[in-house]
């Protein structure tokens, strides 16, 4: 049945998102820290479990891909429910202060993977 | 027949879920389609669906005068819910489905350096913007500073170490700008940076951390990198929250001592 697959995930977003709220709370924080990472190893590791003892049925495995593959579809309604208007009339700052954090970051993206991939060939080399 | 528009408009507001899926399938389908003909799959269809969202938004931001983009027209008021916090988490959560453990161990370590330079630099940057325009005082630095790493850092350091209203409302904006230039942008330079597997997807994730940013950019760069872009992105805002009002307050503070 797919909502079993349902059920799996949701129940794994719910605990990752308490965990989250708790790990912040124990920081002094009214904020989540990494609760959808937590939802997400938690999944990985629970359905990685069912595969192993047969358990996962692909009826049950659908109840989880459908949310999955509706996701493009729910970033676009969340960029359509953002607040583009206040990022427009922040004024010359907010949008240096922004543009430029993204700019310097993009930057280190480029930074961070080629100096990982050079130990990542030294590594195939051995 | 005087009846008809009426009957609609409440039929489409009473399921305003159901209109969000209709409307946001068909923005999809034409994007994709635009993708195709157009551009011949140069620029991925999602990206330009992304984009008429963000357009959406803007419009209904001008004209409702609301916070929620198009969300604030009540015939469109689902596609808040569907594009809202509960449907997005269990969404990105469910990408998750499929991802090999042996890949998230490999971008590990370098996704958590990729968080703490993240933030430190979004910190950095956004700071010196806020002292280049004038502000010498440390709570109202950090808060841009704090902007500059999220939407939501912004607010929540700015309450935490006292800054004004005024300025906490410039720290949303900006970070606002970055969440959108990163859903913008990063097909566009994705290839530059080499952004085209797993552990640089991590890295991505942890250095520009704004969540809906991060989630749509590489939606429209890669759908299959998004769940480990998402992995390192998820700690981002909590680390930044930490961070802010503590560590980054107190060294700022010792630059500019009030």
């Amino acid at each position: 049945m797919a909502i079993y697959g349902t059920a799996l995930l949701s129940l794994c977003v719910l605990v990752g998102l308490a965990l989250g709220r708790w790990l912040g709370a124990l920081c002094g924080l009214d904020a989540d820290i990494g609760g959808v990472g937590i939802a997400m190893l938690l999944l990985i590791f629970s359905t990685d479990w069912l595969h192993r003892t047969g358990r996962m049925k692909p009826p049950t495995e659908s109840g989880i891909v459908f949310w999955s593959s509706v996701y493009i579809p729910v970033v676009v309604a969340m960029a359509a429910s953002q607040n583009v208007r206040a990022a427009l009339s922040g004024g010359l700052m907010a949008i240096v202060a922004g543009t430029l954090g993204v700019v310097v970051c993009f930057a280190l993206v480029g930074v961070f993977v080629r100096a990982g991939g050079a130990g990542r060939q030294e590594n195939s080399e051995e | 027949m005087n009846s008809l528009l009426p009957a609609f408009e409440s039929a489409f507001t009473k399921y305003s879920l159901l209109t969000a899926f209709a409307l946001v399938g068909a923005i999809t389908w034409g994007s994709y389609l635009v993708a195709d003909k157009l551009t011949r799959g140069r620029l991925h269809g999602s990206a330009i669906a992304i984009f008429i969202g963000l357009v959406l938004a803007y419009l209904g931001g001008v004209f409702t005068g609301g916070k929620n983009g198009a969300a604030d027209w009540p015939v469109l008021s689902g596609v808040g819910l569907m594009g809202g916090a509960m449907l997005r988490d269990l969404a990105i959560v469910a990408t998750a489905f499929g991802v090999r453990m042996e890949e998230l161990r490999k971008g590990g370590a370098v996704g958590v350096a990729a968080l703490f330079t993240g933030i430190f630099t979004s910190f950095v940057v956004g700071g010196a913007v806020a002292v280049a325009f004038g502000y010498r005082d440390a709570a109202s630095i950090t808060t841009i500073g704090a902007g500059a790493a999220t939407y939501i850092v912004g607010p929540v350091t700015g309450a935490a170490v006292g800054a004004s209203s005024e300025v906490m409302a410039l720290s949303v904006a900006a970070g606002l700008v970055k969440a959108i230039l990163v859903m913008i942008a990063t097909p566009f330079v994705a290839k530059a940076i080499g952004l085209n597997n797993p552990r640089a997807a991590m890295i991505f994730g942890g250095l520009m951390g704004t969540n809906s940013g991060v989630m749509a950019g590489l939606a429209a760069t890669d759908p299959k990198l998004v769940p480990y872009g998402a992995m390192t992105a998820t700690f981002y805002t909590g680390l930044g929250c930490l961070l802010g009002p503590s560590v980054m307050f107190f060294i700022v503070r010792l630059i500019f001592p009030s």
